[in-house]
């Protein structure tokens, strides 16, 4: 068996192993030949005599997990995490744990074991485990609490490969075994992986966001305490805007992971799990030792000053990024506040250049979200009948309000103005109090910035997301362009601030040709004149219902 | 010297109350619950007005006291009251103003946090940590 299931190649069980072992164990006592294929069988659950019906439950539960979905794992892991205890207990809670946990959440004490198991064979050359695995089990159960402490990195490929049984138990080798796994913190690429399919069932547009609500019904089904939901959610939500990218999700899906198999949660975030680290992972693999060796878990705070090429390469992603989130928050709130919040931004971009350390991140992430929040929530929290400021309505305008804001004013002005030319963009129609702003000012003030491919897919993408907008994009960027530098010149004075701004921080873009006009342009006017009319009446109407909650 | 700083919702229950001196906090409470009064005066009085930083500047509550409680609202009738020792220098206004700004963002951040709900207490680590901070080094 030992043989069939590679253990002896690879000269430890690891989680695949492991549980392909089991599964020969249950089939040759199910009277089937011991072959890779007879995994595939139904197989009964294996019986060990030298265990209680731990292994049994444990085991069957591997045999359900293929196709079950994360729901499952988690309510299991949960149990478990709790019945864990530091690593160096000794034996006395790692069995007990073992045994109530085991019969319908079984996954769990196969999760518990699994890092013991794995963290051994990694720690030593597991020749012991290659034994009868059933009857050794127990042994090496025990024995792993002595090793224990070296099992932290093997959590996260535990964590990753349990996860990842349900799609397929055969598939993992030691590729989970990286190297610097010490570091439990750290994202393996099974795990990313999993988390971006996770991520893509609740958002398919990877560059897109996952708003609040969402995030939070799909890790409420993790089954942690709202508590530690809401301190992991402080910690990967590093830009505080109420929704998670794809690397602030990774990172808060990480945090539960490692939560729910006993990892207590830091208290900040550490250096492998923010965001602009996720994001240059892949660009900078060498570093990752040196990281590594600077990491230290005993230290969470004490964050060390990033590697200044890497903070260079992801903040050239992620300045534009927090750029436009910035502009749209800007134009969320449309007063003055506004003005003082551009000129804040742009200090923090800089700031977010430069070599950080772990208080400077937090200023920078801090400060940069902070004037926009502050901005949007005044607005939210008259939404709010007086009740306390923004929950899901305001925010999937902010996440998605990175594009650019362009408010609807401005886009009345424009209409006004009897239709320049055939580059009006048709302002998503009116959805729901500020959606609708944002909307609106997403497509336009997308174009402003160096990075034009992401907005006009994610104002797309929140369009589809809000499934009210029905944004007809307008033909070309160049009409965009036009456009802005157009609205510039029709701003009022009450939009004056944040135009300004804006516009200055474009500097390349005001002059572009002027777009030819065609009629399928006036007729993308025309609708777009006629959403805004119905946007401008829903925003009247909500004004008001709005003053009246007021007062 | 800061010495106790307080968030109240509209409904003027607390939402999170932290004293530098761990005794008297009692004493805290009482005078921020008063404080409330003369916070709801002002909020009532100032009619459109709606985003006012400045909210309440009693002064010197109890001249005995040596103390001052300044008070900030938010758009929702959110009330923040902080009690300042007035031995340092009296005249720190702006320092004030700052400190209220960014209790009031670090509020915004936990209203982000999707698994907060609106009127409970507050337990967020960062926020604590960041009203420590905010304390202490004002001391």
């Amino acid at each position: 068996i030992t043989e069939v299931c590679g253990a002896k190649r690879v000269g430890y069980f690891g989680p695949a192993q492991f549980y392909i072992a089991l599964k020969l164990i249950a089939a040759a006592q199910s009277g089937f030949p011991v072959r890779i294929e007879s995994i595939k069988n139904e197989l009964p659950l294996p019986q060990f005599t030298a265990l209680k019906s731990d292994s049994e439950a444990r085991y069957g539960t591997p045999a359900e997990l293929h196709g079950v979905k994360f729901q499952v794992p988690h309510a299991n892991l949960e149990k478990n995490s709790y019945k864990r205890t530091d690593e160096g207990d000794k034996q006395e809670p790692k069995s007990p744990p073992m045994s109530p946990i085991c019969s319908p959440p079984a996954s769990p004490s196969t999760y518990q074991r699994i890092p013991l198991t794995y963290g051994y064979g990694k720690s030593r050359s597991g020749l012991e485990q290659q034994h009868g695995a059933p009857y050794e089990v127990r042994h090496t159960t025990h024995q792993q609490d002595g090793p224990s402490s070296g099992n932290y990195g093997a959590k996260t490929a535990l964590a990753c490969s349990t996860l990842n049984r349900s799609l397929s138990a055969e598939r993992e080798q030691q590729d989970s075994s990286t190297h610097y796994l010490d570091d439990p913190w750290r994202i393996t690429e099974e795990q990313r992986d999993y988390y971006i399919n996770q991520f893509r069932s609740l958002q398919p547009d990877l560059s897109s966001f996952i708003s609040g609500s969402v995030a939070k019904n799909f890790f409420t089904k993790s089954k942690l305490p709202i508590p530690e939901l809401s301190h992991i959610w402080e910690l990967s939500d590093v830009d505080c805007d109420g929704a998670l990218t794809l690397p602030e999700f990774c990172a808060a899906f990480h945090l539960v992971v490692a939560r729910k198999n006993g990892y207590q949660l830091p208290e900040t975030l550490p250096e492998t799990l923010l965001p602009e680290y996720l994001q240059a992972a892949s660009l900078k693999p060498i570093r990752d030792c040196a990281l590594f060796d600077s990491y230290s878990e005993s230290l969470p705070g004490s964050q060390q000053a990033r590697d200044f090429s890497r903070t260079e390469v992801s903040s050239s992603e992620e300045v534009p990024d927090k750029s436009a989130l910035l502009q749209d928050g800007k134009k969320d709130d449309k007063q003055a506040l506004k003005g003082s919040i551009t000129l804040k931004t742009i200090p923090k971009e800089f700031q977010h250049l430069t070599v950080k350390t772990a208080a400077q991140e937090s200023n920078a992430f801090r400060a940069r979200p902070r004037s926009r929040s502050y901005s949007s929530t005044s607005i939210e929290d008259a939404m709010k009948k007086g009740e306390e400021p923004p929950t899901p309505p305001p925010r999937p305008q902010k996440s998605h309000s990175r594009a650019s804001s362009l408010d609807l004013n401005k886009i009345f002005q424009q209409n006004t103005q009897a239709l320049r030319s055939g580059w009006l963009p048709p302002p998503p129609p009116a959805l729901p109090p500020r959606p609708s702003a944002s909307q609106t000012e997403q497509p336009s003030e997308v174009e402003l910035h160096p990075q034009m491919n992401r907005p006009p897919s994610q104002a797309e993408e929140n369009s589809s997301a809000k499934k009210e907008v029905v944004l007809a994009q307008p033909p070309s960027k160049p009409a965009r362009r036009k456009l802005r530098t157009e609205t510039q010149g029709l701003d009022t004075p009450e939009l004056s601030p944040t135009v300004n701004v804006t516009s200055s921080l474009p500097a390349v873009k005001p002059h572009l040709p002027v777009q030819k006009q065609s009629s399928k342009q006036k007729r993308a006017i025309q609708t777009a004149i006629r959403k805004n009319k119905e946007a401008n009446a829903v925003l009247a109407r909500l004004n008001s219902e709005l003053q009246q909650q007021l007062k | 010297l800061v010495l106790a700083c307080v968030i109240c919702s509209p409904q003027n229950y607390p939402l999170y109350i932290r004293s530098i001196p761990a005794e008297n906090e009692l004493k805290f409470h009482y005078t921020v619950h008063t404080s409330l009064d003369v916070v709801d005066e002002k909020i009532s009085a100032m009619g459109k007005a709606l985003v006012d930083q400045r909210e309440l500047y009693l002064g010197l509550l109890y001249p005995t006291e040596d103390y001052k409680v300044y008070g900030y609202v938010t758009n929702s009738k959110v009330k923040f009251v902080m009690v300042v020792d007035s031995s340092n220098t009296a005249l720190r206004d702006n320092e004030i103003r700052s400190m209220f700004r960014k209790l009031h963002n670090s509020y915004t951040d936990i209203m982000c946090n999707p698994f907060y709900n609106p009127g409970d207490r507050i337990h967020s680590r960062t926020f604590d940590n960041m009203v420590n901070s905010m304390m202490m080094q004002v001391c």
